[in-house]
């Protein structure tokens, strides 16, 4: 399960909402096994493009040197689709190299997008684990605070929904 | 004097788990040839199979990506450090 706060959750969707139809990315870091996401670092893509994400190496360096120095790993790694469902394509799974990480999906197809006039809660957002080229998706937890044990409603997390992203590479 | 090489998690259980070992070698890829040595198959895990540097990894010495640089020919001085982290990427 993620456990994640509400305002990174919603600062994660308006980064996806904002750079659509091109690929928005970022990590969020948190302490060193505390599995708790708190410090939202959204990336360039360097890609520029609207089915394929990479950090640019020079930031890519910096962003793990500061993890470094602050004790903390990326304890999510997230990344939008654009046009397709929110769920792992074949190019993420292949490329995905941090075990420990929530890979966080937001999709905003379908006019979720700024540009487009929808909502924020238009967009899907979802949680899976990557580890060994097999994907779990798991719950997620939205929560106002880390240390409240408040919840808010959440739709159950969707399961078996075919994968339509490993019919499409995108 | 040793190479300084920092791992990156998908590659510690190649090193035992350790974060960071010593490397020796006046190359990126002499560096590699040695650590392949004492831990088999990671060199797989950095070089492709054209002998360069895998598409989806990152290699820098002292902050500078080598493939700016001269690629797995870069240059390592004693005292370097050498930084291996995969792409963060996808589809």
């Amino acid at each position: 399960m993620l456990t994640i706060d509400r305002a990174i959750r919603d600062a994660i969707v308006e980064h996806a909402r904002r750079d659509h139809p091109d690929e928005a990315c970022g990590v969020v870091a948190g302490l060193v096994g505390s599995d708790r996401p708190t410090r939202f670092v959204p990336m360039l893509n360097a890609a520029m493009s609207t089915t394929f994400y990479e950090f640019d190496s020079t930031d890519l360096l910096r962003l793990y040197r500061e993890m470094d120095d602050n004790d903390e790993e990326p304890v999510v790694i997230y990344h939008s689709h654009t046009a397709t469902e929110a769920y792992p394509s074949r190019t993420d799974i292949s490329l995905a190299q941090e075990p420990g990480a929530h890979y966080v999906l937001v999709s905003t197809r379908d006019g979720a997008d700024v540009s487009a006039g929808g909502q924020p809660g238009d967009v899907e957002f979802r949680s899976f684990r990557i580890v060994d080229g097999q994907v779990t998706e798991e719950e997620v937890r939205v929560v106002e605070r880390y240390d409240s044990e408040s919840t808010l409603p959440q739709a159950p997390a969707v399961q078996g929904v075919p994968p339509e992203s490993l019919r499409k590479a995108d | 004097m040793a190479i300084d090489v920092r791992i990156p998690t998908i590659l510690r259980p190649y090193t035992g788990g350790e974060r960071s070992v010593d490397g020796n070698g006046s190359t990126v890829s002499a560096v590699i040839e040695d650590l392949e040595g004492r831990f088999a198959g990671i060199r797989e895990r950095l070089v492709d199979e054209t002998g360069g540097v895998r598409r989806f990894v990152n290699i820098y010495v002292n902050d500078e990506d080598i493939r700016f640089t001269g690629g797995l020919d870069t240059e390592v001085a004693d005292g370097a450090t050498i930084v291996i982290l995969p792409a963060v990427a996808g589809g």
